[in-house]
C-alpha cells in the first residue's frame, strides 16, 4: 500500500508543465509567491491613488494628463470631481486593507514559511489553497473592474457604511454597479480567506515534524496560527453581512435602509432596516481585521529581530502569550469604532474598557522588544532596519489609541485626521514596515539570490523619515479639527491649514517614489542578485535548514526531527554562535 | 540515525506512519474548524436577526408545515448516514446506505423547495417583510452548506461504487460529522425561525 514509499505518501506530485507549476500550483510556495505578487501589484496601484489624492487636496484645480481616459466623469479634463475623490479614497483603503495588509504577511509568507518551519511539505489541503489564491485574485479582479464602468468606484470608503452604501445610484456616483462589485468582491474575499485560515490551522495542528511541539514552532508561525483563528471568525461574519448588503441592493430587502429615506427627492422602497446593525456587523470584523494585518508583522519583526540581535529576546513565551490575549481581546472591542454612532453611551464605556484593555499586552510586547534590544550588538541589515523601524512605528501609532479610547476624547476625535494618523502609523505603515523586514530577510530563501543591501538601507532612511513626514502631521491637523474624507479644505478655518497638508502631500510624492528603489531592487536582485547560500542571517529555524530555494517537496522527502525552540542564540553551537533547531546537539556551557 | 536498509527502512516507516495519520488527522481538524466557522457564520445572522427585530417593521409568519416534514426526513438521514458508517466497517452494504443518505438529502432540499414555493404562492417574496426575507436567507444559506455534503456524498457514492478499497474510512467519518451537524444546524434553525419569525 501507500504508506511504503514516501513519495506517494506526498499530498501531491512534483508539478509538471507550465500551467500546473506557476499558475494552479498545489505547491504552497508558489502560492505563497502569488499571494505576494497581488499584494505587489495592489500596493503600487493603492499608493498612486493615495498620490491622486494628495495632489487634489493641495492642487485642486491642476490637471492630471490622462486621468480623464480612465474616467470621463470622475475627472473631466484631468481634474478630480469631488465625488471621484471618494472613489478613490474607497480604493485605496480596500486594496490596502484587504489586498495588501492581509494578502502580504498573513497570505504571502505565511503559505511559504508555515509548512517549512513546522517542517511539513506542504499545507494539509493544497487544492483549497489553491482555490483561495484564485478565489482571492478573482476578488481583486472583480474590485479593480469597478473602475472601468462607466458608474465609477463606490463612493462610500472601505468600511461601506450603510445606508449610504445600501441605497443604490440614487445616492451618488459609484454606488450602482460600482458598490455591487465592491460587495461582491469583499465576499469573494471572505471566502478565500476562510479556505486559507482553515489551511492554516489544520496544518499547525496535524502536521508539524517530530520534535515540534507547540511551544518550539518559531514566533512567526505562532503569529500565522493565532491569525488564522481570528481570520476565521472575521470573515465568517464579514462574509454573511456581505450578502446581506448585497440582498438590500439587488434584491429589495431592508436589512440596513431605515423607513422613510429620502434620497435625491426620491422616497426608497425600503421599511425598517438599521443602518447601525451594517456597523456592529462590519466592526465585528473590522477591528479583528486591523490584528490580521499586524500579528503576522509582530511575528516576522519578532523573528528578524532575534535574528540579528544574535540572543534570544527577553521571553518567547510572554510574546505568544500576549499575541494570544489581543487576538482573543480583539473581539470585545469593536463598538470602539461607533462611539459616536448613536449607539447607548452605556455600550460606549463597556467597549472603552476592553479597549484599554489591549493596550495592556500590546504594550507588553513593546516593552520585551525594547527591553531585548537593551544592549544588544544588532547586526544592521535592511531587514533589521524594517524591523526597528516598526517598533517605532508601532509605538507613535499605538498611544493614540490610548486616547481614542476614550469615549469623551473620541467624540472630539472622530472623524479626523487624528484617527486617519492613527491607523496610518500603526497599522498601514507599520505591517508595511513588517512586509518589507521579511521581504529583505526572506529574499534569499525564496529566490536563491541576495537583494542589494545598499539599495535596501537607502529604501529603509527614505521610507522611515517619509512616512513619519507625512503621517505625524496628520495627528496636529486632528487635533484641530481637520475632518476625513473630504475632497478640499476649502472651507471655515481649514484653508489655514494648507501649508501643512501642502508639506504631507510633497513628503508623499518623494515617499512614494522611494518605492520604486525597492521594487527595481525586487527585480533586478531576482535575476542577477549575488547567489545565496542556505542559510545567509546565521538563523536557527527550519528554512535555513534546506536549499534556496528550497525544493518542490522542502525537505527532499526527509523528515527533520527538531530538537529546540528557534532562540538558540549566543550559544556555543557547531557553525557559529547558534544552534539550528534540526541540530541535536546542546549548548555547550 | 540508525543504520537500516534501503527497502524496509523502520525509521521512514515510523515516519510516514506518522505522516499519514497526519494527513487524517488534519482532515478531521479540518471538518471541525470548517464547523466552527459555518456556526460563527449563522450566530452572526442570528444576531442580525436580534437586532433587525429591534429596528422595526417587524411583523410575523406562519411557517410552512412542511418543513417539519423535513426535519424529520434530515434527521433519518442521520441514521441512515451512521448506517453506511458500520456498512463500511463490515464491508457489506455501503453503497445502499450512502445511496439512501444521499436520497433522503436530496429529498430535504427538494422539502425546502416546496416551502418555498408554499411562501411564493401566499405572496411572501424575499424582499416582502423583514421576516420573510430572514426565512429565505437561514433556508437557502443552510441548503447551500447541505448541497456542499450532497456533492461530498456523490463522490463519495462513486468511490464505492469503485471498489470498497480505494474509500478510506476518515472520508466517510469526516463526511458523517458535517453531515451531523448539518441536521443540528437545521435544528436550530428550525427553533429560531419558529419562535422569532
Ligand atoms: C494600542 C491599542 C489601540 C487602541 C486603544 C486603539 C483604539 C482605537 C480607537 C478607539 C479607534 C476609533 C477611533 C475613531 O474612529 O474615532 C481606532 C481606530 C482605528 N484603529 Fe486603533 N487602536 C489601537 C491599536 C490599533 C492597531 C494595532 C491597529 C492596526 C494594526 C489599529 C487600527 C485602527 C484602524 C484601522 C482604525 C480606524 C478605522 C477607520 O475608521 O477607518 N489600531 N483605534
Ligand atoms: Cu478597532
Amino acid at each position: 500500500m501507500e504508506q511504503t514509499q514516501p513519495q506517494s505518501v506526498h499530498v501531491h506530485a512534483p508539478p509538471e508543465g507550465f500551467l500546473w507549476k506557476y499558475v494552479f500550483s498545489l505547491d504552497h510556495k508558489v502560492i505563497g509567491k502569488q499571494y505576494y505578487g497581488l499584494a505587489l501589484i495592489a500596493v503600487f496601484t493603492g499608493m498612486i491613488l493615495s498620490w491622486l489624492m494628495r495632489f487634489h487636496l493641495v492642487w485642486p484645480n491642476a490637471k492630471i494628463v490622462g486621468l480623464d481616459l480612465i474616467s470621463k466623469s470622475g475627472a473631466p479634463g484631468g481634474v478630480i470631481t469631488p465625488e471621484y475623490y471618494l472613489s478613490l479614497l474607497t480604493m485605496h483603503g480596500t486594496l490596502m486593507v484587504f489586498f495588501v495588509l492581509t494578502n502580504a504577511p498573513f497570505a504571502g509568507f505565511g503559505n511559504y514559511f508555515l509548512p517549512i518551519q513546522i517542517g511539513a511539505e506542504d499545507m494539509a489541503f493544497p487544492r483549497f489553497n489553491m482555490m483561495s489564491f484564485w478565489t482571492t485574485a478573482a476578488a481583486f479582479l472583480v474590485l479593480v473592474l469597478a473602475f472601468f464602468i462607466p458608474d465609477g468606484p463606490p463612493i462610500s470608503g472601505w468600511t461601506a457604511y450603510a445606508p449610504l452604501s445600501a441605497v443604490g445610484s440614487d445616492a451618488g456616483p459609484g454606488l450602482g454597479w460600482g458598490q455591487n462589485l465592491w460587495a461582491i468582491s469583499i465576499g469573494l474575499f471572505c471566502i478565500g480567506q476562510l479556505l486559507g485560515s482553515l489551511n492554516f490551522i489544520a496544518t499547525t495542528l496535524d502536521l508539524r515534524t517530530k520534535g515540534m511541539t507547540l511551544m518550539r514552532m518559531p514566533i512567526c508561525t505562532w503569529a500565522w496560527f493565532i491569525t488564522s483563528c481570528i481570520g476565521l471568525l472575521a470573515f465568517a461574519v464579514l462574509l454573511p453581512a456581505c450578502l446581506l448588503l448585497i440582498l438590500d441592493r439587488m434584491a429589495g430587502t431592508s436589512f440596513f435602509i431605515p423607513s422613510g429615506l429620502v434620497i435625491s427627492d426620491r422616497l426608497q422602497n425600503h421599511a425598517g432596516g438599521s443602518p447601525l446593525l451594517w456597523q456592529h456587523l462590519f466592526w465585528f470584523f473590522g477591528h479583528p481585521e486591523v490584528y490580521i494585518a499586524i500579528l503576522p508583522a509582530m511575528g516576522i519583526v519578532s523573528h528578524v529581530l532575534v535574528t540579528s540581535m544574535r540572543k534570544p529576546l527577553l521571553s518567547a513565551k510572554v510574546i505568544i502569550y500576549s499575541m494570544i490575549s489581543i487576538g482573543f481581546l480583539s473581539y470585545m472591542v469593536w463598538g470602539h469604532h461607533m462611539f459616536v454612532s448613536g449607539m447607548n453611551p452605556f455600550s460606549s464605556l463597556l467597549f472603552s474598557f476592553p479597549t484599554l484593555t489591549i493596550t495592556i499586552p500590546a504594550t507588553i510586547l513593546t516593552l520585551i522588544w525594547l527591553g531585548s534590544l537593551y544592549g544588544a550588538n544588532i547586526r544592521i541589515t535592511a531587514a533589521s532596519l524594517f524591523a526597528l523601524g516598526f517598533v517605532s512605528m508601532f509605538v507613535s501609532g499605538g498611544v493614540t489609541g490610548f486616547f481614542l479610547a476614550q469615549p469623551s476624547i473620541d467624540i472630539y476625535l472622530h472623524a479626523t485626521y487624528f484617527v486617519v494618523g492613527h491607523f496610518h502609523m500603526v497599522m498601514g505603515v507599520a505591517a508595511i514596515f513588517g512586509i518589507l523586514s521579511g521581504t529583505y530577510f526572506w529574499f534569499p530563501k525564496m529566490t536563491g539570490r541576495m537583494m542589494n543591501e545598499t539599495l535596501g538601507q537607502l529604501h529603509f532612511w527614505f521610507t522611515f523619515i517619509g512616512t513619519y513626514c507625512i503621517f505625524m502631521p496628520f495627528h496636529y491637523l486632528g487635533l484641530v479639527g481637520n475632518v476625513r474624507r473630504y475632497a478640499s479644505f476649502i472651507d471655515d478655518f481649514m484653508p489655514a491649514l494648507m501649508p501643512v497638508h501642502r508639506f504631507v502631500t510633497i513628503a508623499a510624492l518623494i515617499t512614494g517614489a522611494a518605492q520604486f528603489i525597492f521594487l527595481y531592487n525586487l527585480i533586478h536582485s531576482r535575476f542577477f542578485g549575488k547567489p545565496a547560500t542556505d542559510n545567509p542571517w546565521d538563523g536557527t529555524s527550519l528554512e535555513w535548514s534546506i536549499p534556496s530555494p528550497p525544493p518542490w517537496n522542502n525537505f527532499g522527502g526527509k523528515h527533520p526531527v527538531v530538537y529546540h525552540d528557534a532562540h538558540q542564540y549566543g550559544v556555543k553551537g557547531e557553525k557559529g554562535d547558534f544552534i539550528m533547531q534540526d541540530s541535536p546537539e546542546t549548548a555547550a556551557g | 540515525m540508525a543504520a537500516t536498509t534501503v527497502v524496509t527502512s523502520p525509521i521512514s516507516q515510523i515516519a510516514d506512519a506518522t505522516r499519514v495519520s497526519g494527513h487524517v488527522e488534519a482532515s478531521r481538524s479540518g471538518i471541525w474548524v470548517g464547523i466552527f466557522a459555518i456556526i460563527m457564520s449563522f450566530a452572526a445572522l442570528t444576531s442580525a436577526l436580534l437586532v433587525r427585530q429591534g429596528s422595526g417593521e417587524w411583523s410575523h409568519i406562519v411557517i410552512p408545515s412542511i418543513l417539519y416534514a423535513n426535519t424529520l426526513i434530515l434527521l433519518l438521514s442521520s441514521v441512515t448516514m451512521e448506517m453506511s458508517r458500520r456498512a463500511l466497517a463490515k464491508s457489506a452494504g455501503v453503497t445502499a446506505w450512502i445511496g439512501i443518505t444521499l436520497l433522503l438529502g436530496l429529498s430535504f432540499v427538494a422539502g425546502q423547495y416546496l416551502a418555498w414555493r408554499h411562501l411564493a404562492a401566499q405572496g411572501l417574496y424575499l424582499a416582502t417583510n423583514p421576516n420573510s426575507s430572514f426565512l429565505y436567507v437561514f433556508t437557502g444559506m443552510h441548503a447551500l452548506h447541505l448541497l456542499g455534503g450532497i456533492a461530498v456524498l456523490v463522490y463519495l457514492l462513486g468511490r464505492v461504487i469503485g471498489g470498497y478499497t480505494s474509500l478510506r474510512p476518515h472520508l466517510l467519518d469526516n463526511t458523517a460529522v458535517y453531515w451531523h451537524f448539518m441536521g443540528g444546524l437545521w435544528l436550530y434553525l428550525l427553533f429560531v425561525i419558529s419562535t422569532r419569525l
